[in-house]
């Protein structure tokens, strides 16, 4: 059995890939980007194996910067669809080069991955029908709170109910879509989720008008581009790349453009302004984790 | 990653993420590991519940599709084709989301009862479909023989037909009960926390995901295992000298 496992372990040991990205995408010409089939406007898919979003664009911004630093004449990209349950995994085993979704930069994953600076601070809030007259957290005390399992959202109510006593009634959808029905259809009285996807959510309702997000920021959490670990020359590159884009005004262009104005499919805009949260990360690009926003 | 195993994961609680002396929780909270054994908890109750629904609907029905009667065969065909031709999270879903819509009333019933039925009704099709094929499995003349003896139809399929009908068809009911416990992770999408709900939140909270998966999967397959285990004890109890399947 002991032998099996030490087997076990040296098989998933030589599974983890080298550090040296910028070797590896020189060697094979081409760079896999991690995306998601569906977080908001950060990332996600038109169909067709096409994927856009604002951390999508960024990333390809990333990209020509690297084919520029290794004098590539041609770089292939490649598209590789990634979840919560499996995008860290991909990433250390050098399936994907460079995830650009939506994933939130905490000390958990730090000891396993790399992030670069905080592109979007991501705010957790309430969304519920106007008719439901709920105006914050309190007002949920034994109410039916819909949240996405797999998401740090669960984590954050159950962190309010302990620190505050109030007791939520949750319940779990297997995505955003099906929580969102959950609410929509009366079965929960709010949803608890991030805020740009639940702009994203209300946009493409039925009726957008019957939903609005209310109440205080349950929980702020900085989202990053994720690459491998100890990997210093790509991290520097990522973050030049990136702060560039900002001091260019460039990256407060693709913002706007994914957030505040018509987004394929549907040409729905999200319509959230820059929160000044964001703003904040953005005029001192860092890559502290969540745990440090809290201790503010 | 797999060299640096953190089976301690399990003893962390789920509010601050503090490994806690004795792997259990106090006081109200609790650690990774009482959240795993209470989503067994909750793996385990809608799979033998749903497998109580499916047995015995499931019999019914077999026992309708084999009955004399035109209208009685004819819903016995008509449950095990509605319930065997929609996949199973479609169904989940239909309970949960749509039924509701058209009978209100079931919007008061709890998730996890309406789960128990949707995977019941489910299984108890292919159950049907396996109690049926026993029943027809036997010569036609031991239905005759019964009535002729003067038993009723009812007597002679409690006195002749099923008790060798059941004893035949052990095996293939015995993968369809373990079966039910791989099919109760569809629960998770209806908001009910067993194992892969567990797996897919725990997973993402403290990013140890192998180690989470590891022991859902230990405890998906410790629990199929009993299952195979108490069917085979049942079977080897009931089996009956000189009839199918007891030459062992």
């Amino acid at each position: 059995m002991k032998k099996y496992i030490i087997a076990l372990s040296a098989a998933l040991t030589l599974g983890t890939a080298q550090a040296d990205t910028l070797l590896k995408i020189k060697g094979s010409g081409a760079v896999t980007m991690g995306v998601r089939e569906s977080s908001g406007a950060l990332s996600y898919t038109l169909g067709d194996g096409k994927y856009v979003g604002y951390h999508v664009e960024l990333c390809e911004r990333v990209i020509k910067a690297i084919q520029k630093q290794l004098g590539l004449t041609a770089l292939v990209t490649r598209y590789q669809p990634v979840t919560s349950q499996n995008r860290v995994l991909l990433v250390q085993n050098g399936t994907v080069d460079i995830e650009c979704g939506s994933t939130t930069n905490n000390t958990a994953r730090q000891r396993d991955v790399s992030f670069a600076v905080t592109t979007y601070v991501e705010e957790v809030r309430i969304a519920t029908k106007v008719s439901s007259g709920i105006t914050g957290i309190a007002q949920l005390n034994g109410k039916k709170v819909a949240t996405t399992t797999g998401t740090t959202s669960v984590q954050t109510l159950r962190k309010n109910e302990r620190a505050t006593g109030m007791n939520f009634d949750e319940l779990f959808g297997k995505d955003h879509a099906d929580s969102f029905l959950l609410m929509e259809s009366g079965r929960a009285d709010a949803f608890v989720m991030d805020v740009q996807i639940l702009a994203g959510l209300i946009s493409k309702a039925k009726n957008p008008g019957e939903f609005r997000i209310v109440g205080e920021v349950l929980s702020v959490e900085p989202i990053a581009i994720m690459f491998r670990k100890d990997d210093a020359e790509f991290k520097k590159l990522v973050d030049a790349t990136i702060i560039g884009l900002i001091k260019s005004g460039e990256l407060a262009k693709i913002y706007d453009k994914w957030f505040l104005q018509p987004i394929p499919p549907a040409n729905t805009k999200v319509g959230l302004p820059l929160s000044e949260a964001t703003k904040a990360a953005w005029a001192t690009p860092n890559d502290k984790p969540m745990e440090d926003y809290a201790r503010k | 990653m797999a060299s640096d195993w953190d089976w301690q994961v399990f003893c962390r609680d789920t509010i601050e993420g503090q490994v806690q002396p004795g792997c259990f929780g106090s006081q109200g909270d609790i650690t990774y590991l009482d959240w795993l054994l209470s989503a067994w908890g909750w793996t385990l109750s809608v799979s033998l519940l749903a497998l109580v629904v499916a047995l015995t609907i499931g019999a019914l029905m077999g026992v309708l599709r084999t009955a004399p009667s035109k209208g009685l065969r004819f819903i016995g065909n008509a449950w095990t084709e509605l319930f065997r031709n929609i996949p199973l999270l479609v169904q989940v879903f239909l309970w949960y989301y749509v039924i509701p819509e058209l009978i209100p009333s079931l919007k008061q019933v709890s998730s996890f009862v309406l789960m128990v039925f949707a995977l019941g009704f489910f299984t108890s099709a292919r159950v049907a479909e396996q109690v049926k094929a026993g029943i027809q499995s036997l010569p036609k003349g031991q239905r005759h023989a019964g009535l002729a003896m003067g038993l009723t139809l009812p007597q002679t399929y409690r006195h002749v037909l099923l008790p060798m009908a059941f004893r035949i068809v052990i095996p293939p009911l015995t993968s369809e009960s373990m079966n039910i416990v791989k099919n109760s992770s569809v629960a998770f999408a209806i908001s009910i926390a067993e194992l892969t709900m567990f797996a897919r939140q725990a997973g993402e909270e403290t990013s140890r995901n192998i180690e989470i998966y590891l022991a859902v999967t230990a405890l998906y397959f410790v629990s199929a295992f009993l299952i195979n285990r108490v069917a085979l004890f049942i079977e080897r109890r009931v089996q009956v000298p000189g009839m199918i399947g007891s030459a062992r």
